[in-house]
């Protein structure tokens, strides 16, 4: 069971306020393109290269913004990307203190094997499609739910209202679709 | 070596606290997205206005660096990309960040997620200067914008209303809203009725 809702979006805010008070705002998906690159330069090194301007990459992705995310990526060791493998350790550490996640949640979530039955391959085949959806989505906007919906609504930014519109128009139907049988 | 310890203590603190609200929990954002619980939406709100009112009021009192905002571009690309990331969001019940909390708190579903992810963010970046050549990137409405003027930002704002204030206003209208929003936001299904 998930705490209060009043006392998990209090502590949710103030997160989100420290990050901005003390760093800047969370975002995460941009992780998934630098965690793409660091694998792609290991395989072809010739993807991300250093000069004397900077760094640059041969993917016209990377090389944007004068080669900023290219720069993440030949820097692993930088903020951001820090900050995501810190969300696996927070996440790890809470769900140990509260007992796990119940071993048959771990495949198959309860509201899905409700709608959808025991298959793994069903379930694991959908998180999959989901995920491609999800961060190809991410990279087009320029955000996801935490940098676009979040921290971008919270500054005010026009770019998150625009995001935040987009997201619930398709995620409210489709999960209303998928999802008749209450779990 | 200061920058990488905030990383860790803020990006630990962000995925405990996902995993308490029960964001990484498929079966909640579910609940949520099909309107039959959405007490995840309400902390959501409740969040952004907490997170607002601290970070516009602390401006205003001189302790937050308005030079920590960091506002997005708006352009047509935000939308059509939010529908997909909806679409996937609905189907999956992870979005980036829960499912790289929920992968790391055991969830094996949450590891095919981010196998997807990586090939979806894999596909954006093949894709890219197809994107950039359809003018679907171009910014709209200002591009990185504010709804109010924030005084010493370097964005500007949609109005000239003072930006701080306004995002203080809007803070209270989340808080408000989280608290307003009923529970469940579609009928209750009849119980089937015994048979006589």
């Amino acid at each position: 069971m998930p705490i209060n809702w009043k006392a998990g979006g209090l502590l949710l805010g103030l997160v989100f306020f420290l990050a901005v008070l003390l760093v800047k705002p969370i975002g995460v998906s941009t992780q998934f393109v630098i965690l793409d690159g660091i694998i792609a330069d290991a395989v072809n090194p010739d993807l991300v290269t250093q000069t004397a301007e900077g760094t640059t990459s041969t993917n016209a992705y990377l090389a944007k913004s004068d080669g900023k995310y290219a720069g993440a990526v030949a820097n692993p060791l930088n903020y951001s990307f820090v900050f995501v493998l810190a969300m696996a350790l927070g996440g790890l550490v809470s769900a140990k203190l509260r007992g796990g996640i119940p071993m048959g949640d771990r495949s198959i979530p309860a509201l899905w094997r409700t709608n959808f039955g025991d298959s793994k391959a069903k379930r694991y085949a959908a998180a999959f499609l989901g995920g491609l959806i999800v961060l190809y989505g991410a990279r087009l906007a320029g955000g996801c739910t935490s940098g676009h919906m979040m921290s971008g609504m919270m500054q005010t930014a026009i770019s998150g209202y625009i995001f935040a519109a987009g997201a619930f128009a398709a995620a409210i139907p489709v999960s209303m679709i998928m999802f008749k049988q209450e779990a | 070596m200061t920058i990488i310890l905030l990383a860790i203590v803020i990006g630990a603190a962000f995925g405990a606290v996902l995993d308490r609200v029960g964001a990484s929990n498929p079966t909640y954002i579910g609940k949520m997205l099909n309107l039959t619980n959405v007490n995840l939406a309400k902390s959501i709100l409740l969040a952004i206005g907490t997170g607002s009112v601290l970070m516009f009021g602390g401006q205003i009192a001189g302790i937050v660096d308005v030079g920590h905002m960091s506002v997005k571009t708006a352009y047509a690309g935000v939308f059509i990309g939010g529908l997909l990331l909806g679409a996937g969001w609905a189907i999956a019940g992870y979005c980036p960040g829960t499912g790289v909390v929920a992968a790391a708190t055991g969830r094996k579903d949450a590891l095919f997620f981010i196998a997807g992810g990586l090939l979806g963010a894999a596909a954006y970046m093949a894709t890219y200067p197809a994107w950039k050549a359809s003018g679907l990137l171009d910014k709209i409405a200002g591009g990185k914008v504010t709804l109010g003027t924030v005084p010493g930002a370097k964005y500007e704002g949609l109005t000239a209303m003072p930006g701080d204030l306004m995002g203080i206003v809007l803070g209270l209208c989340f808080i408000a809203l989280a608290f307003a929003l009923p529970e469940r936001l579609v009928p209750q299904k009849a119980a089937p009725q015994p048979a006589e």
